[in-house]
């Protein structure tokens, strides 16, 4: 699948999802509707472009949650205390990201078990700094998060920025260009004179920079933190970057179809929602509405292969 | 309070009071927005609120009262739940929180839409919504007084607590520790965690007894009486008075002991009811009635007098409840102002 071909397929799911709900919900089709639907997903999908950036060079994250969780909890109390303070930490957790990616090329490690330790690691430290849950949100980014722009909202406004930076970022520049081939074939890149390590270590600090941003974003929305708030992120943004036409393997990732695919996930569980649907039954209706997705996409990937062959 | 007391209170209360209902609410639809669905203390809950709910609708006071359940115990996912509620326009929002403070944003829009919030059992830091608290510290307190009243030469105590780390647990605690310095005859002679499960708590008042003087009462949370009890009678002494917890095993022992040797307790928790408090309490304040934010849960006491009634009706695995009325909700109401 080509990569012009790749983003159809995204962008076809959730127009076809986003027309059911407004069908469902004529209420949702107006800029307050729009921006309640969506504002919830901004945080989501900065979270889904840092998984990406692991997908990317192959690995998989499997602390993104705990981790947005933890900068929530720095967020709502040392970032509005001392704002100076706050940002150091958020910096040193960064380049913390970017240690570990060193550490699993230099040692060789399975990333899934050094993120799902890390994850650990983030979690306690959350709980260290945010015992119960509380804190304030500072004003700038309450101010941020609850703008009115005119015509557009703010959801909307977030989520194509994320994805043009995001965009321009991997797809635009060498350096971005140089990290996709990172999960291409490493090796091909190493014996180029390039280093693994430098270049998995920017990679996990990409990742890092946008759960950091992810973070503040959610508690500019929620004004206040909780150690637990953001740990189904995890499971969403690998789901997103799946949906929005990345594979887990090769360096194939999209961002601009990450963002979307983050947007898709929040809109299923609106949908379903408005659907009136059973609890019980609305895992099992997300998964169904991914394993959809993921079906048609692998019937397109083949009828592809099929025209490749018969040329 | 007992419900006889409660309802006599209520009775009083609506005669001095005058008539309340400003507006009209049979066109306002209400929602409950729930975290959490997997104990059995969470099913009644939803079961009374749809009990009372379809029976407020179809006498036509309100238009709806739909009930929704995350299908992840998670604050985000709530937080967009209510978020989808605004959407749907409803009138009120009841929500049983998973997070004090994480769905503040979410409350803060749904108010700015105008919309009623209501939270209960597990409630909301926000300023603009109300919150119908459960007072952990004087449930801790009223056991104590209890055992005073049974006990004239006071004693030993053994106390049986929750999940360390938890804020009710913290809170019953300090209510316990509250209870016996005023009442000085009594002293706590051991602590154990039972973390609110029966099995937990036998196994850690088997492992403490042998340390422990003569006991004359135990003080618990709530879903430990019966194992404590298995566990002192399995350690050969005489059972003490062992407060309990509304659950279906501890009453069903009571009873037994009850016929067996004329046994005498009190069984003291919250009714998973309190779905219904706040239903009324956000009709209420649809209505135009003046409602203080902080309201207080009555607990469910079970007497003596009461055990029978009580485990006729609650279902085998589950805990005593109550439904509350219109009548209930303008009664705690009343209390706040």
């Amino acid at each position: 699948m080509n990569a012009r071909f790749r983003i159809l397929l995204p962008i076809a799911s959730l127009a076809v999802l986003l027309a059911a709900t407004f069908y469902m919900q004529p209420r949702a089709m107006s800029y307050f509707g729009l921006n309640l639907l969506f504002n919830l997903a901004v945080p989501i999908a900065l979270a889904t472009v840092a998984q990406m950036m692991i997908i990317m060079v192959n690995d998989i994250d499997l602390s993104v949650g705990t981790f947005v969780s933890f900068v929530a909890c720095v967020t709502a109390t040392y970032l509005n205390d001392a704002p100076l303070i706050g940002a150091l930490i958020l910096l040193a957790a960064i380049a913390g990201y970017a240690a570990i990616g060193a550490l699993i090329e230099l040692r060789q490690l399975p990333a899934i078990v050094v993120t799902l330790g890390m994850s650990f690691v983030w979690g306690g430290l959350a709980i260290l700094i945010l015992p119960s849950p509380g804190g304030t949100a500072p004003t700038w980014i309450r101010t941020i998060m609850t703008v009115k722009p005119p015509l557009v909202p703010m959801a909307i406004v977030a989520s194509v920025l994320i994805a043009v930076i995001a965009h321009l970022l991997i797809m635009r520049t060498s350096s971005g260009a140089l990290l996709r081939a990172v999960g291409g074939n490493a090796r091909a890149v190493a014996r180029s004179g390039w280093s693994l390590v430098r270049l998995k270590a920017a990679a996990y600090g990409l990742a890092g920079v946008f759960g950091a941003a992810s973070g503040i974003c959610l508690v500019g929305l929620t004004t206040s933190a909780d150690a637990n708030i953001a740990l189904r992120y995890t499971l969403l943004s690998i789901a997103g970057v799946i949906l929005g036409g990345g594979e887990f393997t090769g360096g194939r990732i999209s961002p601009v179809g990450a963002v979307i695919g983050a947007l898709t996930l929040a809109l299923a569980g609106s949908f379903l929602s408005f659907m009136r649907l059973s609890p019980d039954w609305q895992i099992g209706a997300q998964g169904a509405i991914l394993i959809l997705v993921l079906s048609v996409r692998l019937l397109f990937a083949r009828s592809n292969r099929k025209k490749g062959a018969a040329q | 309070m007992s419900k006889a007391k409660f309802l006599s209170a209520v009775a009083l209360v609506a005669a001095t009071l005058p008539a309340a209902g400003f507006a009209d609410t049979s066109d306002k639809r209400i929602a409950l927005s729930n975290n959490y669905a997997g104990n059995s203390w969470r099913q009644a809950m939803l079961e009374s609120w749809a009990k009372i709910g379809d029976q407020a609708v179809s006498d036509g006071v309100i238009a709806a009262a739909d009930a929704f359940t995350t299908s992840e115990n998670q604050a985000t996912e709530q937080a967009a739940q209510i978020q989808n509620m605004i959407l749907q326009g409803y009138d009120a929002i009841v929500i049983n929180a998973a997070s004090p403070t994480a769905l503040n944003g979410a409350i803060a829009e749904a108010c700015g839409a105008g919309i009623t919030v209501v939270s209960f059992d597990g409630i909301v830091t926000e300023p603009c919504a109300w919150r119908i608290a459960v007072d952990f510290k004087e449930m801790g307190r009223q056991q104590v007084e209890y055992l005073a009243e049974r006990i004239e030469d006071g004693g030993n105590l053994l106390e049986i607590r929750g999940l360390a780390g938890v804020f009710v647990d913290d809170e019953i605690h300090a209510g316990i520790a509250q209870g016996v310095e005023e009442n000085d005859k009594f002293t706590i002679a051991g602590e154990v965690n039972g973390d609110w499960a029966q099995d937990v708590a036998q196994k850690a008042v088997a492992g403490i007894l042998p340390s422990l003087p003569e006991i004359v009462g135990v003080v618990t949370q709530g879903g430990d009486g019966y194992g404590a009890a298995q566990a002192i009678k399995a350690a050969g002494r005489d059972t003490p008075i062992i407060v309990l917890g509304n659950r279906k095993d501890e009453m069903q022992w009571w009873a037994e002991q009850r016929d067996a040797n004329g046994y005498e307790t009190m069984s003291l928790s919250i009714a998973p009811g309190v779905s219904t408090l706040a239903l009324w309490v956000a009709q209420q304040i649809l209505d135009g009635a003046e409602v203080p934010k902080d309201l207080t849960v009555p607990f469910l006491t079970v007497t003596q007098d009461t055990l029978d009634e009580a485990l006729e009706s609650t279902p085998d695995g589950s805990v005593a409840n109550v439904e509350y009325s219109l009548d209930d909700a303008k009664a705690v109401i009343a209390e706040a102002q």
